[in-house]
């Protein structure tokens, strides 16, 4: 009990869960970077990565590298948060014993 | 979702925090050719350019010189055989050697290694030659420690025993010859050894 009441349901996909994965221990990736890491289609990332910015759980920061867009992916403090108590309750999880 | 399926999220999350953080081509072989190269160059230096008992190194003897040449051959050779080696076994692996992984590794690797290599070389022009072994060694474990964060493996503890050997090196004045044989090129060939045993064992 309580256990699954910490399983974030926003992680339950395994892209969203992949962009956590990464944005956690970089300091930012880019698009490209995501994409190439996740092995994804760009507007499969792309409406992942609304979803994580509407729960305000990474920044989105866009600049210009010369003359080409670059949108870069920060991770938030209330991410962070969220992503390890995730990772908690699956270890929980996976260490209960069988019923 | 059962049981296997949190276990997959995990396996999976772990291997892609790696994989977007960590730089995980070094090869074990590089350490150890470089241990080699380093022990070569000291053989040379030591039998050809160093002053014999009652000489001194002047910074524009052409001694010196050679000396600096030597040193930095045995550099390059290093940098270049890592390159290739590593080259080679990113793609046996199909990855990427030029990543954004890769760039922040060498950055910070960089930023003491140049930081003691500047100082050194000012050093040298205030003829204090003294240290020089002793601030090689540190500046190099420093760097290693703080590249260490962006790679697989264990470069970090090679970063420490580099680190030790030069304060000791520090203390022991005379000596630098021999503990700088003793950091870039035993250290260098037992860690590498170490990496290359544990790599054939995956």
């Amino acid at each position: 009990m309580g256990i699954i009441d910490n399983i974030n349901k926003l992680f339950d996909h395994r892209i969203r869960l992949g962009i956590m994965s990464i944005l956690v221990v970089n300091e930012d990736a880019d698009f490209n970077r995501l994409k190439e890491l996740l092995d994804v289609t760009d507007g499969n990332l792309a409406s992942h990565i609304k979803a994580l910015e509407q729960a305000e759980y990474i920044l989105v920061e866009k600049s210009f590298v010369g003359r080409k867009p670059n949108t870069n992916y920060i991770i938030t403090k209330l991410g962070k948060a969220a992503f390890t108590k995730h990772i908690e309750a699956l270890e929980k999880l996976i260490q209960k014993p069988e019923k | 979702m059962d049981e296997k399926d949190y276990l997959k999220d995990i396996s999976e999350i772990k291997n892609l925090m790696n994989r977007s953080s960590r730089f995980i081509s070094l090869s074990g072989l590089s350490g150890i050719f470089a241990g080699i190269y380093a022990m070569a160059g000291a053989a040379i230096g030591y039998i050809y350019l160093f002053p014999k008992p009652g000489e001194y190194l002047t910074l524009h003897s052409w001694n010196f010189k050679l000396l600096l040449a030597l040193l930095a051959s045995v550099a390059l050779l290093s940098i270049v055989t890592a390159y290739l080696l590593t080259t080679l076994r990113a793609k046996k692996n199909n990855e990427k050697i030029w990543d954004t992984t890769t760039r922040r590794l060498l950055f910070n690797f960089l930023i003491p290694l140049v930081t003691g290599g500047i100082y050194i070389i000012i050093k040298l022009n205030s003829q204090h030659y003294g240290l020089t072994a002793s601030l090689m060694l540190i500046f190099y474990g420093l760097a290693l420690v703080n590249a260490s964060k962006y790679t697989i493996g264990n470069v970090k503890y090679l970063g420490y025993a580099q680190i030790i050997i030069g304060l000791i090196c520090a203390a022991l004045p005379g000596y630098g010859l021999w503990f700088w044989l003793l950091g870039f090129g035993l250290f260098h060939i037992i860690y590498g050894s170490i990496m290359y045993l544990k790599e054939r064992k995956d």
